[in-house]
């Protein structure tokens, strides 16, 4: 029997189900060994018999809150798929705004879609069984669950920094040029590649076990940011964390 | 005839809309194309974030746009800021912009629309009963997201592009693989052109108000000035004088205007503003694939997309002819100082004009953000289509209806996370 998968979308770009179509070499193997019965954006069927829920986008209206919760009783599996899901993900920056500003300030009025709600995580709806991180989602690492799914072995994330991958690729350290990077503390798994290409890692994966924020606070100060410029960094996708600084 | 119709979340677009219709004794009663996407507040979350920020933030406001996205953030990042990029940047960025568009373009033909064709559900379905044309689709696809990966990471939130530049500057090999991706995927564009040559379009004709960029020497996809086919033109900066916003109660995406007109925006605009800046090869599609323009068949905006993806292939390969011979290049990013400002940044997404306005204080700060997304642009003007053609299609069978309405919403390419979410048929019986 092959597993049968469930993409659902809330407040997200859809990026992370684009990521699933931009497997371009291996969606045609994976058609053989997973179906999928619901998955809006790339198909009209809409099955409701899916053991797996892959969700993406974040919780911010009272009815996705609702839907999500069916989902649940529905799914064997659910899991966070992005870090909209995981996270909060940029969606929680307009939680640092005061809410009654929110409608205002882009339709004008306050009358319209006021079942507008803060930003929730799904774990903070429902209970999550596994995480794909990352702001998008990492195709492979996306494979690998689906290995694993296929062959029962419990999927694993890494459990060390980015710095780790970032080195091994032999790049240039951005904090040691004085530069911004928050990839001493978020979790590995997404081969460095922001740091490859030269920009900052923002942290998207979230943050690793036992991560030394208060460490990397110190070397980012010394580099001359302020308190609230490095706030500002760790808001960015982990704004719903719980960190003091 | 009576019928009730309620497309509920219309399938295979991007994000979350309905069509409600509601016919009673062949008269229109109600019609309503909604937009049931959350809204992100993309506006809000912006201000008070620092000004190089901005790009890979609204990058998340759409996972199949991003570089379209990125792109607009910059442009009005350095507007605001005073900066002109080298020509070589410029060059770099409309690659990356021909890369988005037929990445876009081909998930739209082959993932999305292609069903339609064969009478099945999704591309699921068509796997199994036509894997070559599903398998060249992705071959395609693949072609475009590798040409983003090679230049700035990845496709799905750019990396690499920045205000002023490029944080790591493709090398003159990075450039050849490109040039390589560009040239295998020649015979699979030149099969899907077949393809489409062979597939039957409804026959429905409405008029107009078509908006795009326009440039005096080129396709415009990544500058232009504002222009609307009944000879309006001006620059990106009057942009609030040349189309209009307004916030409809059932639409969490507003509605845009121009005048007292709908508008369309996207492939099909962009044809019938621009067709004789296209590259020859895609010319030669256009008449190949029966498209001559002006063209007013929406259902046709297909099509458009299939000879806008042939111009993107061969365009690419005479942008990369003019970059290989200005290596090395100048210092990237271009240097600059924060100062307060006010930036516009339009470029051509794969579905229309995309505005970016943001203004920031003197630390660099965003103090405002407008942004004005292709999809809502079209809104209007698909609900008027719907009007237009319910009477025409009247006498077929409900789900025959509802097949149609969803074709004529899916021809739009309609991006819903990108207008906030988007498609569903209500009938109301």
């Amino acid at each position: 029997m092959k597993p049968k998968i469930g993409v659902f979308s809330f407040t997200s770009c859809e990026g992370c189900q684009l990521q699933i179509l931009n497997l371009e070499d291996e969606l045609p193997i994976l058609l053989g060994q997973i179906e999928f019965v619901n998955f809006r954006e790339a198909m009209s069927e809409k099955g409701e018999d899916y053991e797996i829920a892959f969700i993406e986008g974040s919780i911010t209206r009272e009815s996705e809150i609702e839907e999500l919760k069916k989902i649940r009783e529905k799914a064997r599996i659910l899991i966070a798929f992005g870090a909209c899901a995981h996270l909060g993900g940029v969606n929680n920056l307009k939680n640092f705004h005061p809410q009654g500003s929110w409608l205002p300030s882009v339709y004008g009025r306050t009358d319209l879609f006021s079942d507008t709600i803060p930003t929730k995580r799904v774990k903070d709806v429902v209970p999550v069984e596994f995480v794909i991180p990352g702001c998008p989602i990492d195709k492979k690492e996306f494979l690998r669950f689906i290995q694993g799914l296929l062959l029962n072995i419990q999927p694993r994330l890494p459990d060390f920094p980015v710095c780790v991958e970032c080195r091994s690729k032999g790049n240039i350290c951005l904090v040691e040029e004085g530069k911004w990077c928050l990839g001493s503390v978020t979790r590995a798994g997404c081969d460095a590649i922001c740091p490859t290409y030269r920009e900052a890692c923002a942290g998207c994966r979230g943050f690793v076990e036992e991560a030394n924020i208060e460490s990397l606070c110190n070397i980012l100060m010394q580099n001359g940011l302020s308190k609230e410029e490095i706030r500002d960094k760790f808001r960015l996708f982990n704004g719903l964390e719980p960190i003091d600084l | 005839m009576s019928h009730d119709i309620h497309l509920h979340h219309i399938t295979r677009v991007e994000g979350h809309g309905n069509i409600v219709l509601n016919i009673k004794e062949g008269r229109i009663e109600e019609l309503r194309l909604e937009i049931v996407e959350s809204p992100r507040f993309f506006e809000v979350m912006l201000v008070g974030r620092h000004i190089t920020e901005a790009p890979p933030i609204t990058s998340r406001i759409c996972g199949i746009c991003a570089i379209s996205h990125t792109s607009a953030s910059i442009k009005a990042c350095e507007a605001a800021l005073g900066i002109t990029p080298s020509r070589e940047v410029i060059l770099l960025r409309k690659i990356l912009m021909h890369a988005e568009v037929l990445q876009s373009h081909i998930l739209h033909l082959y993932l999305l629309v292609a069903p339609d064709f064969f009478r099945v559900g999704s591309v699921i379905p068509l796997a199994k009963s036509n894997p070559d044309i599903v398998k060249r689709g992705l071959r395609l696809k693949k072609a475009a997201n590798e040409i983003c990966r090679i230049l700035v990471g990845r496709h799905v939130h750019p990396i690499a592009m920045t205000i002023g530049g490029f944080t790591r500057v493709p090398t003159q090999r990075d450039l050849e693989e490109v040039r390589k991706v560009l040239e295998m995927a020649i015979p699979d564009m030149e099969e899907t052109i077949r393809l489409f040559e062979g597939i039957d379009l409804p026959e429905f004709n409405r008029e107009t108000r078509y908006c795009s960029l326009k440039e005096a020497e080129e396709y415009a996809l990544y500058d232009g000035r504002l222009y609307s086919n009944d000879g309006k033109s001006m620059e990106v900066q009057k942009y609030r004088e040349f189309i209009t916003e307004e916030v409809i109660e059932y639409s969490t995406a507003k509605h845009v205007r121009s005048g007292d007109s709908s508008i369309m925006v996207g492939a099909l605009a962009r044809l019938n503003n621009n067709y004789s800046h296209l590259s020859d090869k895609a010319k030669e599609a256009a008449q190949r694939l029966g498209l001559t323009l002006p063209c007013t068949n929406p259902f046709m905006n297909n099509i458009a997309q299939v000879v806008e993806s042939v111009h993107c292939i061969y365009d690419s390969l005479r942008l990369l002819d003019l970059l290989s011979s200005a290596y090395p290049y100048p210092q990237s990013p271009t240097p600059y100082t924060l100062k307060e400002g006010q930036g516009v940044g339009v470029v051509e997404a794969p579905r229309g004009t995309l505005y970016h306005e943001y203004g920031v204080d003197e630390k660099g700060m965003v103090r405002s953000v407008n942004c004005i997304i292709p999809t809502a642009q079209n809104l209007a003007n698909i609900e008027r289509d719907i009007a237009a053609i319910v009477p025409m299609i009247l006498d077929l069978p409900k789900e025959e209806i509802e097949r149609r309405l969803e074709m004529l919403a899916r021809a739009y390419d309609p991006c819903i996370s990108c207008s906030t979410h988007f498609l569903e048929v209500k009938f109301i019986e």
